[in-house]
């Protein structure tokens, strides 16, 4: 008697933790780059995120008899997202909290891994800035390669700058900083080139399709450049806006993320476009100077109505 | 030339092709065979024999029953012993006529010498009766009758026939070697078939990485008008039929509609060979080529098969470590039939046998949906198959209806490239078997 099966009879290498492995590789440079920007106090942070969102996943997983979800690395990337979008003077008690919203609010109370409707690393992150503000936008100049360093001399980021300038201001971007990421900011948005490589590795390993970073990225460009080009206001500068803020971090990781986006070509590409109207409408008209959070967690809740009217184009039903 | 593929969907997969080096060997002659009447789709042969006849090879054994239906003739000589139902090893209880061998006698009109035959009789009736008589029917799976994809129905015409020679399945190699091996056969074959279907315009099909069967096939097809050699690129499943169509021509067979509706006919190159046997050599179908492969340690091999040689036989002859065997399969890794027993006899439609070791035979276990989106991706018909699954599960007919089930081609892409190994495809299944229920209910 031989085993009885159906077709097929194999089956790809791929598997959620591969996937999850392949994401954390991705974030490595962005990971470094923080600790290189802002030594220990980042270390900490980051391994306080992971732990707890590994610990929370671990319990309420099996409290609520799904098995044991933390091993397949989902709950790591959480974390490490979570911390990457904190600053790295944050309080470790309070990153306890933000990881608890992330894995226990948002991810299991919704059902575990793959029945989240909002990301659960920016929930946590939204959740702290709105309950934590102050300490929230405590942002620190880096201070490169001093790893034990803990003179905390706070900085605007780059954003708040360009909020509040006004005409009279004499405007001087530093890209090359901008882009390096030797500027204040949450852990692991400030360095652009960091992320883009773990876009490149994301790309390369078919992780993620191309379409939400770069409709993403492009849609809030566009806007950006229209208004600076009727205004002529340096409060608009491309360049600027494209590496500082989350916008990087978000278009690449966040709003990348498997369970809360689309599932068809076209419905990504709307979810992307979407997200950068408003990241664009919240960092021109709002009240804040950073938008990325707000624009991706909004966007998730459209996705199941993005999901709903964007059928794949089936084979054969074209009309002549 | 550009290397041609289709629009939608479509995954890699490792080849695993051990075999295609390997020349085609003609098989030892079992003691036994097993023949089943119902070898296509359609109506089951009616049995012209009973037990205690002689026969010899090529000896009508059933008649075709009504107008979906093929002929089947006996594989061996020797005497018919019983008519009986054997498990087929696939679940199913199958009429099969078993004959005892005696000798090795054929039919005196088969002309069995090596010498190729290019003169084509111009009488379109004449050809389409000898595929008829020879009881050819589709060799890549399928199994449906090739005179009537041949007879063009009223008011429709063909412009394009496309010979399928992409054996997208892993580890299969059989038609690769016809086409290295037959080539001048499979290309005479095309042209009766382009006069049956009064068209001037064949194009055999090629995976591209079958350099030597492309360069093989360049180099007849120009002593030949109307037969073409197009390369298309190795992805899986290029070889299915709205695939290929897709890929060649660029049109798309309307769901539910046959290839013919879109001026296309389309034929696997076995069965353009058996073709070419029928109608210049009087030879029925009675044997074919097959790989037998997979992941264990022995040597894989193509072999020329009388149809009715029982697999266990087969297996043996191969000096397989049987002990080592976890699955057998009828066909290759994405779209075969794991079989329970290895009495089940070679038909027309089995393009190889593959084997696979007790560790490879394991489902994987099953994790929860990550919404990937993997499986939408690689559909290549355009389905969604994690919303398939939800309404399956629901089992919300209606919803399966919108979400085009019933053009499931069932290639198992979807299951393959589930990270969380979801058997998506299954529920293809089930949903398709729920509406086929209720469409017969109503």
């Amino acid at each position: 008697m031989y085993k009885i099966s159906t077709s097929p009879h194999i089956n790809s290498k791929e598997t959620t933790h591969k996937i999850m492995r392949d994401v954390i590789v991705a974030l490595s440079p962005a990971i470094m780059a923080a600790l290189i920007m802002f030594g220990f106090k980042a270390l900490l942070v980051l391994v306080t995120s992971v732990c707890a969102c590994l610990i929370f996943e671990y319990f309420m997983s099996k409290s609520l008899g799904l098995g044991n979800t933390a091993s397949d690395l989902s709950a790591v990337v959480t974390g490490i997202l979570l911390a990457l979008n904190l600053p790295a003077t944050m309080p470790l008690w309070m990153v306890i909290i933000g990881a608890f919203m992330a894995i226990g609010v948002a991810k299991m109370a919704f059902g575990g891994i793959g029945k989240n409707i909002f990301n659960p690393a920016l929930v946590g992150r939204v959740f702290l800035f709105i309950s934590f503000p102050v300490q929230m936008t405590t942002w620190v100049k880096p201070h490169v390669l001093d790893f034990f360093n803990v003179d905390a001399t706070t900085s605007a980021t780059p954003l708040n700058v360009l909020k509040h300038i006004t005409e009279n201001d004499i405007f001087s971007p530093e890209y090359m900083n901008l882009f390096l990421g030797n500027i204040g900011g949450s852990m692991g948005e400030t360095s652009a080139l960091a992320i883009l490589l773990g876009l490149f590795w994301l790309l390369k390993e078919k992780i993620i399709s191309w379409h939400i970073p770069v409709y993403y990225i492009g849609s809030f460009l566009l806007c950006m450049l229209i208004t600076q080009l009727i205004t002529g206001n340096v409060r608009f500068d491309v360049l600027s806006h494209l590496l500082s803020g989350g916008l990087l971090l978000g278009a690449v990781f966040m709003a990348t993320d498997y369970t809360t986006s689309p599932m068809t070509k076209n419905g990504k590409i709307i979810f992307a476009i979407g997200c950068g109207i408003l990241t664009y409408v919240i960092r021109v008209f709002g009240a804040y100077p950073e938008g990325v959070s707000f624009a991706i967690l909004i966007m998730n809740a459209f996705v199941p109505l993005i999901d709903k009217y964007n059928i794949q184009y089936v084979y054969g039903t074209r009309r002549k | 030339m550009k290397t041609k593929t289709f629009a939608l969907g479509g995954i890699h997969l490792n080849k695993h092709k051990i075999s295609a080096r390997i020349g085609i060997e003609e098989l030892d002659l079992p003691d036994v065979v097993y023949i089943p009447v119902k070898q296509h789709i359609g109506a089951p042969a009616k049995i012209v024999v009973k037990s205690g006849d002689k026969v010899k090879v090529g000896t009508l054994l059933a008649e075709a029953d009504g107008k979906v239906s093929a002929r089947v003739v006996s594989s061996i000589s020797g005497e018919v012993c019983k008519i009986e139902e054997i498990n087929n090893g696939q679940g199913y209880l199958e009429t099969v006529i078993t004959i005892k061998r005696e000798g090795d006698e054929f039919e005196d009109n088969m002309d069995m010498s090596d010498k190729i035959i290019s003169e084509i009789s111009d009488n379109r009736d004449e050809l389409l009766e000898a595929i008829k008589n020879a009881g050819i029917v589709g060799m890549g799976g399928a199994g449906f009758p090739t005179p009537i994809k041949s007879e063009i129905p009223e008011g429709k015409k063909a412009d394009t026939l496309i010979i399928n020679g992409i054996e997208c399945e892993p580890y299969l190699t059989a038609d690769c070697r016809l086409m290295e091996e037959k080539s001048e056969q499979i290309v005479i074959g095309a042209r009766i078939l382009n006069k049956i279907l009064g068209i001037q315009n064949a194009i055999i099909a090629i995976d591209e990485n079958k350099r030597r069967s492309i360069a093989r096939l360049r180099h007849i097809t120009k002593e030949y008008v109307g037969v073409n050699v197009q390369p298309c690129k190795s992805i899986y499943p290029q070889g299915g039929e709205k695939q290929l169509i897709n890929a060649i021509t660029g049109r798309e067979v309307p769901s539910g509609k046959l290839p013919i509706d879109v001026n296309c006919v389309v034929q696997n190159v076995a069965t353009v060979y058996a073709v070419y046997e029928a109608v210049q050599k009087h030879i029925p179908l009675f044997r074919r080529v097959l790989t037998v492969s997979g992941n264990i340690d022995w040597n894989p091999c193509n072999y020329l098969v009388r149809i009715g040689t029982p697999i266990s036989f087969i297996l043996e002859k191969n000096k397989i470590q049987m002990d080592k065997v976890g699955k057998v399969l009828i066909g290759g890794p994405m779209m075969g039939q794991a079989i329970s027993s290895l009495d089940a006899p070679v038909t027309k439609t089995t393009s190889g046998i593959t084997v696979f070791s007790e560790q490879t035979s394991r489902k994987p276990e099953t994790t929860a949906c990550i919404r990937c989106g993997k499986c939408v991706d690689s559909c290549p018909m355009g389905l969604m198959p994690l919303n398939i699954r939800q309404a399956v599960e629901n089992n919300d007919l209606n919803e399966m209806k919108k979400l085009h089930i019933q053009d499931c081609i069932l290639c198992g892409c979807c299951s393959y490239i589930c990270p969380a190994k979801i058997p998506l495809l299954d529920y293809c299944k089930i949903g398709k078997y729920e509406l086929t229920k209720q469409s017969k209910k109503a």
